[in-house]
């Protein structure tokens, strides 16, 4: 199974540009040692399956980019604890991802290194930030991936590429060996070819782990056990202000549809109102940078990383070091955290978008009384062409206008694959009360059952 | 909400990073469009919330006061620009 992933790799990897690296020497050896596993039947469900890494996941001895200048050469000294956790089920790494710089981007165009090609249509954007890891998996390079999704950087992605991807509830999967962009709001969850497949990968991800202190205690169950193909009377509510303003017509036809058969299949499915949603793109764009400039002052040029060295002093050196190794949006980040976060402004920015995250989140914990799961398209239109809103920062930031919400709640969501507007993939987002992981794996797994298109498969021109 | 170049130039400087002038000139005009657009959450009537920093339900996480191994210095050093002996080497913070 290695052998023909890489093969694969070989083949279209020129066209695609979702591999930072692949690694090929590492992955034969893996896969040898899964084959011994299997031959004295210790293998697990996930023994010897490739699979490849976003690449802001620290692999020991392998370099750890970000996609970006500032890391080119960060050869990690240490396991993140998601690969320790797959490493011990007998994990074929295959590579690292591309993905927008320190994953701040939604195209993965903001890559330093090169952009990726959606392989549905290369001359479109696979979406972001985990862009590399959505579009290797929708293009049979590697069985499942790692992201991490911050605002929808694992469910932008997998919407957009026809794949199955999860952002747990914040806690749940361990950030130690992630490299921080906000720590309030990053996840690390699995982009699969589908809902089984995400189930297991849960399974060797989740759970509490003392080297991060916002992991959750919360018992860890067989996320497998609820594929059970029943969703009747499970009461479904469809937040009218996810259908916004500008969507592209054909995506919310495809997700009415898509809604229609969940009902369909014994769901009772409802209209319901989240009206604080309105506010979440402002909270989110002034809490994730705010938090990116605290974490990203690190970046000195002192301890790893670029470093530039020609300057008159100490503080010469520092701001060229970080002025030629980020990248623009990562600059634009920086300024606006800043911003957000410097005398005068602070109360005015950071604690008012704080005071409106709680808005927010109570007014998710009011529709969960109601409501078991909540359904939404993933973004607001198909795959966008690459180039198309590179010179528009706010115009990306809309992008994930529907997928930031979840993330500021810090609940769960999937998206699954939904269905085609214009012969490109539309995804389907669903939302559940932190760890109802079950219920949202219960659903789409329903769905998918009932449905054919996960199964349909990009032919790369 | 409109920024200058001189608040664009202070920031950076609260960074610590560089720019360019063309980035000044582009950033002042990004940065003032964006923080235009945050502009409607003053709607929002906030005066009883209290602000939420993380979503999660932990408070005052601690951890038992246990000694483990940590990396030794070699490895810790192995990424860093410059050093000298097993310390991080950097230029004169006081001239």
């Amino acid at each position: 199974m290695t052998e023909a992933c890489l093969e694969r790799v070989r083949q279209i990897e020129p066209k695609l540009g979702a591999f930072v690296r692949v690694t090929d020497e590492l992955a034969l050896k893996q896969a040898q040692k899964a084959d011994g596993l299997l031959s004295e039947g210790k293998a697990s469900l996930l023994t010897g399956i490739p699979a490849l890494i976003k690449d802001n996941m620290c692999i020991q001895d392998i370099p750890t980019t970000c996609s970006s200048r500032m890391l080119e050469n960060f050869v990690p000294p240490y396991n993140a604890t998601v690969i320790e956790k797959l490493n011990d089920r007998g994990m074929v790494t295959i590579g690292k991802a591309n993905m927008d710089e320190f994953a701040m981007g939604s195209s993965t165009e903001n890559s330093a290194l090169f952009v990726t090609h959606n392989p549905w249509d290369l001359s479109r954007v696979p979406g972001g930030s985990s862009g590399g890891s959505a579009a290797a998996v929708a293009a049979d390079e590697a069985i499942y991936a790692l992201g991490s999704d911050t605002g929808g950087s694992i469910r932008q992605p997998a919407g957009f590429c026809s794949v199955s991807g999860l952002k747990p509830t914040y806690g749940r999967v361990s950030r130690y060996g992630l490299v921080a962009f906000a720590s309030s709001l990053d996840q690390i969850g699995p982009l699969t070819k589908d809902v089984t497949d995400c189930a297991l990968v849960m399974n060797a991800i989740a759970g509490y782990d003392s080297r991060d202190s916002t992991s959750a205690g919360q018992p860890v169950p067989d996320y497998t056990k609820c594929l059970t193909g029943d969703i009747k009377g499970l009461r479904i509510g469809i937040p009218r202000e996810y259908f916004v303003e500008g969507m592209q017509a054909d995506v919310a036809t495809a997700i009415r549809v898509a809604i229609s058969k969940l009902e369909e299949l014994g769901a009772q499915v409802d209209e319901v109102s989240l009206p604080s949603t309105e506010y979440a793109l402002a909270v989110y764009y002034i809490i994730a940078p705010s938090e990116a400039s605290a974490n990203l002052a690190r970046y000195d040029g002192v301890k790893y990383g670029f470093s530039y060295q020609e300057g008159q002093n100490m503080w010469e050196n520092m701001e060229k070091t970080r002025q030629h190794g980020f990248g623009p949006e990562v600059k634009r980040r920086i300024m606006l955290g800043t911003y957000a976060l410097s005398a005068g402004y602070y109360d005015a920015y950071y604690v008012k978008a704080q005071k409106v995250r709680t808005l927010i989140r109570r007014e998710f914990d009011e529709v969960f009384e109601k409501f078991d799961a909540l359904v939404t398209p993933t973004s607001p239109s198909v795959p966008f062409k690459i180039g198309e809103k590179t010179n528009d920062p706010l115009q990306m930031y809309l992008s994930d206008v529907c997928t930031l919400p979840i993330n500021i709640a810090g609940v769960p969501a999937i998206s699954i694959p939904g269905g085609f507007a214009g012969g490109l993939p539309v995804g389907m987002q669903i939302i559940a009360k932190p760890f109802a992981e079950e219920t949202i794996l219960k659903i789409a797994h329903v769905f998918q059952e009932a449905t054919e298109w996960h199964k349909m498969r990009p032919e790369i021109q | 909400m409109k920024i200058s170049h001189q608040e664009v130039l202070h920031i950076a400087r609260l960074a610590r990073l560089g720019l360019t002038e063309e980035d000044v000139e582009r950033l002042t005009e990004q940065l003032s469009d964006i923080l235009e657009n945050f502009e409607i959450l003053q709607q929002v009537d906030t005066s009883d919330i209290p602000p939420t920093a993380q979503s999660g339900a932990l408070l005052n996480v601690v951890s038992e006061d246990e000694t483990a191994p940590s990396l030794p210095p070699g490895k810790a050093l192995a990424n860093a620009p410059q050093k000298e002996d097993d310390f991080f080497r950097v230029r004169a913070v006081l001239e």
